[in-house]
């Protein structure tokens, strides 16, 4: 098994060097002329305000910790969906079980007006 | 010395998938340009080299010549070297990608997983280039982008667990092998609702056109990448469009039979034998991607409220849905797919 | 060479968790528990443990990190100020620490150094999955309830009430009288 993954750690090692390589070409084909004005965040000509670096509707956050809790649940969907028709009606009613409690959670998020963007 | 031949023959290999991707990336631009251009009645790019052949080539010439530009309040390391998180992944991806019959660099059990966590991993390049470079514009397009990509990700990971029913099978290739019989037995028509979501969520995830207001280049002006120049924006321009055709084989793969002829189970199937299985392949990947282009000259951008709306209170009831009935379905051992 | 593999990955692992805790700026610091995960990740691919591998990637990598970062580059907080009180809380952090340690090292200490057994050939998922959903189904459903203790908790803790953009509502004005805006002071 595990040398199927030699190619891999290969593969995922060259994609590295490939972002490392390209970055130094553009170092060393381009030229460097720095300007204080060139060099400045843009802001459609305008000089900068205030630090660009600023609080965040709490949605956003929402979003990401919603997300977790989803991404648990596809990771527990992986296995039952592989090995489902070995497992039969037992297995489908445990995840039917699993996917109940979790839609409660969903109906709640989705009354509470968690999934609203306006 | 058995391991030093192994090695070189594993870079070659990689070599070979990487050089042709590359390419296709970068017609794949020419492409976009020139099918964008005659929907909208235009020519699109015909000077460089007869019938703008050459364009893609020139533009990288023109992106490696041009100045880098790192502002002066940017975190200077991490601002270097977001491009290179987005694109290690975005390529990484295709070491599992199963081209035709046997002819797959990395033949793992748990294939369709890989992608999953490779494909979840290209958000860190984003967040890290916006925030990198202290620029408003790029925070804002970092933060939107991030979220839309996190909230379609669930809607895709849920049209693989469909998928992974139907086929029983992590691996890439079993999946494509159990899609096997003719034209009508490939997923995409008992799996229909999630081969819509995959393809939908597969244009979001990737930040495109109508799902590009991350971009939004009329008033958040370029989004995360808008401090970035050259070589540095080139790479993100090629993981993106590497995306892409990740995108399109991966539904190629899973919903549409892979390499396997469409003349299956037919009286055609014997003239088309001599028809390579990687023929296929790529002619179904480069339908999918003419599909995405068609999409982003036909339709306007959507708005961010729509958007979210439609990945979590569309798309994520629509497969749940579809999972259940998938399982009885199973259960009740319908023909012609799951008998 | 599996040796040699797996003392690389720890070295990476260990050198990453250390500047985890040592490093300044706390977005470097999450970065290189990206790179902790990563090598985990690894370690545990040569474990054999395939599926657990890629859901370490996929879940803590792709989804509790990307949390991590959200915070740390949106809130802006200020860590001078965090840091200010690093000496007057020390002993009781050292408490806490020491506490945690000697349970570590009681629970460790208990476990049987026996080899795990190997895995029968075939996907590892498939294996977990055969006795998950059947034989643990009990724990599998348990699972279900604190996750969704979590995401109530989640929207109970981050939700206001109140929205602070201003709709229109054709209901309501179309429901307008007359008497509602327009006050006569003086025939």
């Amino acid at each position: 098994m595990l040398e199927q993954y030699l190619p891999i750690l290969l593969f995922i090692l060259i994609g590295l060097v490939m972002g490392i390589i390209l970055p130094m070409l553009g170092f060393f084909l381009g030229k460097r002329e720095p300007d204080p004005e060139k060099n400045s965040p843009y802001e459609c000509g305008f000089e900068a305000f205030d630090d660009a670096r600023m609080k965040f509707d709490v949605r956003y956050y929402l979003v990401a910790i919603l997300f977790i809790i989803f991404d648990l649940e596809i990771a527990f969907l992986f296995p039952w969906a592989v090995v489902f028709k070995d497992i039969g009606l037992f297995g489908f009613v445990s995840m039917m079980i699993f996917l109940t409690i979790l839609i409660i959670g969903f109906i709640y998020e989705w009354k509470r007006g968690a999934l609203e963007w306006e | 010395m058995d391991t030093l031949i192994y090695l070189i023959l594993t870079l070659l290999k990689i070599v070979v998938i990487l050089v042709p991707l590359l390419l296709s990336v970068a017609y794949l631009t020419y492409l976009e340009r020139k099918v964008i251009g005659y929907m909208q009645v235009r020519i699109g790019p015909n000077r460089v080299g007869p019938r703008g052949w050459l364009q893609p080539i020139a533009d990288f010439v023109k992106l490696a010549f041009k100045e880098i530009i790192i502002p002066t309040k940017a975190n200077r390391f991490l601002f270097v070297i977001a491009p290179m998180l987005v694109l290690a992944p975005a390529l990484a991806a295709w070491a599992v990608i199963p081209f035709a019959d046997g002819w797959v660099l990395a033949n793992i059990d748990a294939g369709l997983l890989y992608i999953l966590a490779m494909t979840s991993v290209g958000v860190y390049g984003v967040l890290i280039a916006g925030w990198a470079s202290n620029s408003k514009y790029a925070l804002l397009g970092t933060l939107r982008s991030a979220a839309q990509i996190i909230s379609y990700e669930i809607a895709m990971g849920f049209a693989l667990v469909g998928v992974l029913m139907a086929a029983g099978s992590l691996n890439l290739s079993a999946i494509v092998s159990a899609q096997s019989g003719s034209l009508l037995t490939w997923y995409w028509l008992p799996l229909l609702p999630l081969f819509m979501v995959y393809l939908i969520s597969g244009i979001a995830e990737t930040n495109r056109a109508p799902f590009d207001v991350a971009e939004g280049e009329s008033e958040i002006v370029a989004g995360f990448h808008v401090e970035y120049s050259g070589l540095l924006f080139a790479i993100f321009f090629l993981a993106e469009y590497a995306n892409m055709i990740l995108i399109a084989a991966l539904t190629v793969i899973m919903f549409l039979g892979g390499w396997l002829s469409p003349f299956q189970g037919t009286f055609l199937e014997a003239a088309f034998a001599w028809v390579p299985g990687i023929f296929w392949f790529l002619l179904k990947i480069s339908v999918i991607l003419f599909s995405f282009l068609w999409l982003r000259a036909t339709f306007p951008r959507y708005r961010y409220d729509q958007i979210m709306r439609l990945g979590w209170k569309v798309f994520i009831p629509i497969t749940l849905v579809w999972i259940v009935v998938i399982g009885i379905a199973i259960l009740a051992k319908l023909p012609p797919w799951f008998n | 060479m599996i040796k040699i593999t797996f003392y690389l990955f720890s070295l990476i692992l260990i050198f990453a968790a250390s500047r985890v805790i040592t490093i300044k700026n706390p977005v470097h610091a999450a970065l290189f528990l990206v790179l902790a995960f990563f090598s985990s990740a690894a370690i545990w691919l040569i474990l054999q443990a395939e599926f657990l591998a890629m859901v370490l990637i996929l879940v803590y990598v792709g989804a509790v990190m990307v949390l991590f970062l959200f915070v740390l580059m949106m809130l802006n907080v200020n860590f001078d100020t965090l840091r200010e009180g690093f000496v007057r809380h020390l002993p009781l952090a050292a408490f806490v620490g020491a506490v945690i340690l000697l349970e570590m090292v009681l629970v460790v200490g208990t476990w049987h150094h026996a080899l795990p057994t190997e895995v029968a050939t075939g996907s590892n998922t498939a294996a977990l999955g055969s006795v998950l959903y059947t034989e643990y189904v009990y724990p599998f459903e348990i699972a279900a309830a604190i996750l969704l203790v979590a995401m109530i908790a989640a929207i109970a803790l981050t939700m206001r009430p109140h929205t602070r953009s201003k709709y229109q509502k054709p209901e309501q004005q179309v429901r307008v009288r007359r008497e509602d805006r327009i006050r006569i002071i003086k025939d």
